[in-house]
């Protein structure tokens, strides 16, 4: 069976963006874009589905700016098979990606597609459930294990208290959680290799889509700042200070 | 204008998150309905008429929605979904896994996570892991949101007289099916509505040293929490664990032990009222956002700590 893994390049996750003055977003030019980790975690996982005879080909996909060919680039030496990137320089929202999705997946007719849980960036948890819904597929969001067997998906999830397990006829959506897998390192070979593999670029226009963003983001603000705090000398302070100056024991 | 509440419930109780979603709803001005979708949940739909300021309630009832699956739930929703102008559900892990596949459904944005409400169109939320606050609004007929519990203060459980009114349940759409569930059994607070947090990081070393958090949890009546390097070290279980990607906690006090204060981490605590670090690193970045710091060896420090209480 055919796996679809679209990733997403967002700003590294360990550089803190800044706010820009004029309040129109953050500020990302010049900072380190990677793979958002939940893609790379989507992407370990339909390879390694691909290492154990499961899924016979990996496809990924990208949707945005032409650097995004980079991110596709990485999802390769990782061990997809080939690219896929819908190139645009517009702002692109979960609603319209999902619908750029729906109409690859028309196309390549995968039988699971696998995405992270949510992108660093915007945080918006959405993809996934969107293009479930869309297609009229199962999803199993916020994985923890998969497997894959008799034209089934049996799905562990992280949720709130605990795990549960649900099972879905596919084709099917999952969506990754932190602890699905380790992404494996990519070595300078693989990346090598990646470069020989193949990477279509279309257009929304091409797949018929109209990807307008549908909310408006009118300002982009600091978050309120903390009051700085004070270093204590030893656990009686401590204790004296939550007690009479904070007042929560 | 009437807003429909996804309540979120196990059919024997409602849960907490409902009532701060209610109290979202409510800034918005018009009426508040809300649904309760599940099997045997009769107790429910009565305990949700009880909320203050709720007007009606909506009980689908049937054996497949027993289970919260998203395919059957975002049906039932979508059923009802015309005599509303917005349908909102708390950011938990149940409502984040069922409102896109409302949104998409409706051909709609969902807003994600709201963490204030300006006007009815117009709300804010938090990007980049918290770092900052974008203010969006959205030109759709319907808004669906999914509502930061945090940032709203619940509304009384107690003091509505709401009719309940039950609706047809959807068939079952044959998509998925539940195999079984593994809870955590815990007899702490719950962490997302907990009054004070105890969280270990890392420099707990181990989940034997992680007991060590025990008593004081204990001493202040809080629910233990851990942060991602704990949890993936098989230090803590998964669902304590605090940050942008786990549960986003706002105590009156969050005490944080052997954690380095990662962006992802902060991004989960930092709207507590009083922030307590302890660390032996007084350069770590915890004891930037924390109020009260102590540097020095937790496995003194703390135990120290619970005697001094």
């Amino acid at each position: 069976m055919k796996v679809l893994v679209p990733v997403k390049r967002v700003v590294d996750y360990n550089v803190k963006v800044r706010v820009k003055s004029d309040q129109t977003g953050v500020d990302i030019a010049n900072v380190k874009m990677s793979m958002n980790p939940f893609d790379e975690i989507a992407v370990e996982e339909a390879t390694r589905l691909k290492e154990k005879g499961t899924a016979s080909e990996v496809i990924a996909v990208s949707c945005g700016v032409a650097q995004c060919q980079e991110t596709l680039r990485t999802a390769m030496a990782i061990g997809a098979d080939r690219g896929i990137l819908v190139q645009t320089d517009a702002e692109l929202q979960p609603l319209a990606v999902a619908k750029l999705l729906k109409a690859l997946v028309d196309k390549e007719q995968p039988q699971l597609v696998i995405l992270g849980k949510q992108a660093i960036d915007d945080d918006a948890n959405q993809t996934g459930q969107m293009l479930a819904a869309l297609l009229d597929w199962p999803q199993a969001t916020f994985a923890n294990k998969v497997e894959i067997a008799d034209g089934k998906a049996t799905v562990t999830r992280e949720v709130d208290g605990g795990l549960e397990t649900v099972a879905l006829k596919l084709p099917a959506i999952v969506t990754t959680d932190l602890r699905l897998n380790e992404p494996r390192y990519v070595t300078l070979p693989n990346i090598m290799k990646a470069k020989k593999k193949t990477l279509d670029t279309v257009t929304p226009q091409d797949l018929g889509v109209d990807a307008a963003p549908r909310l408006k983001t009118l300002k982009v603000t600091e978050p309120p700042a903390r009051k700085a705090g004070i270093k204590v000398p030893d656990v009686a302070t401590l204790v004296d200070k939550l007690k009479n100056e904070a007042k929560v024991v | 204008m009437t807003s429909l509440v996804i309540a979120e419930h196990d059919n024997a109780q409602l849960k907490g998150a409902t009532l701060n979603t209610v109290a979202a709803a409510a800034k918005l001005g018009g009426d508040v309905h809300v649904l309760v979708a599940g099997g045997g949940a009769q107790a429910v739909a009565e305990e949700a008429a009880r909320i203050a300021g709720v007007s009606k309630v909506l009980l689908a009832d049937a054996p497949h929605l027993a289970d919260g699956l998203a395919e059957n739930v975002a049906a039932q929703v979508l059923a009802v979904a015309s005599n509303y102008s917005h349908i909102l559900f708390p950011a938990t892990a149940s409502g984040k896994n069922i409102a896109p596949r409302v949104a998409a459904k409706l051909d709609v944005a969902q807003i994600s996570d709201i963490s204030a409400v300006n006007s009815p169109d117009t709300f804010e939320r938090p990007i980049y892991a918290g770092n900052a606050i974008a203010t969006v609004q959205s030109g759709d007929a319907v808004k669906v949101i999914t509502v930061r519990t945090t940032a709203f203060d619940a509304v009384a459980a107690q003091g509505g007289s709401a009719q309940v009114e039950t609706v047809a349940p959807v068939a079952d759409t044959g998509l998925s099916s539940f195999v079984g569930r593994e809870l955590a059994k815990s007899d702490r607070p719950e962490l997302a509505g907990a009054r004070a947090v105890v969280s270990g990081g890392r420099g707990l070393g181990s989940a034997e040293n992680f007991k060590i958090l025990d008593p004081l949890a204990d001493k202040l009546g809080a629910a233990l929490g851990a942060s991602r390097a704990a949890v993936d070290a098989g230090y803590a279980p998964n669902d304590w664990q605090v940050g942008q990607t786990g549960k986003i906690v706002a105590p009156q006090l969050y005490v944080a032990v052997g954690i380095s204060g990662a962006i992802q981490h902060l991004a989960g605590m930092k709207d507590s009222k009083v922030i307590v670090a302890i660390n032996k690193d007084a350069e770590a970045p915890i004891f930037g956002v924390a109020d009260y710091g102590l540097v020095g060896d937790l496995f003194t420090l703390v135990p120290e700590l619970v005697n001094a209480l």
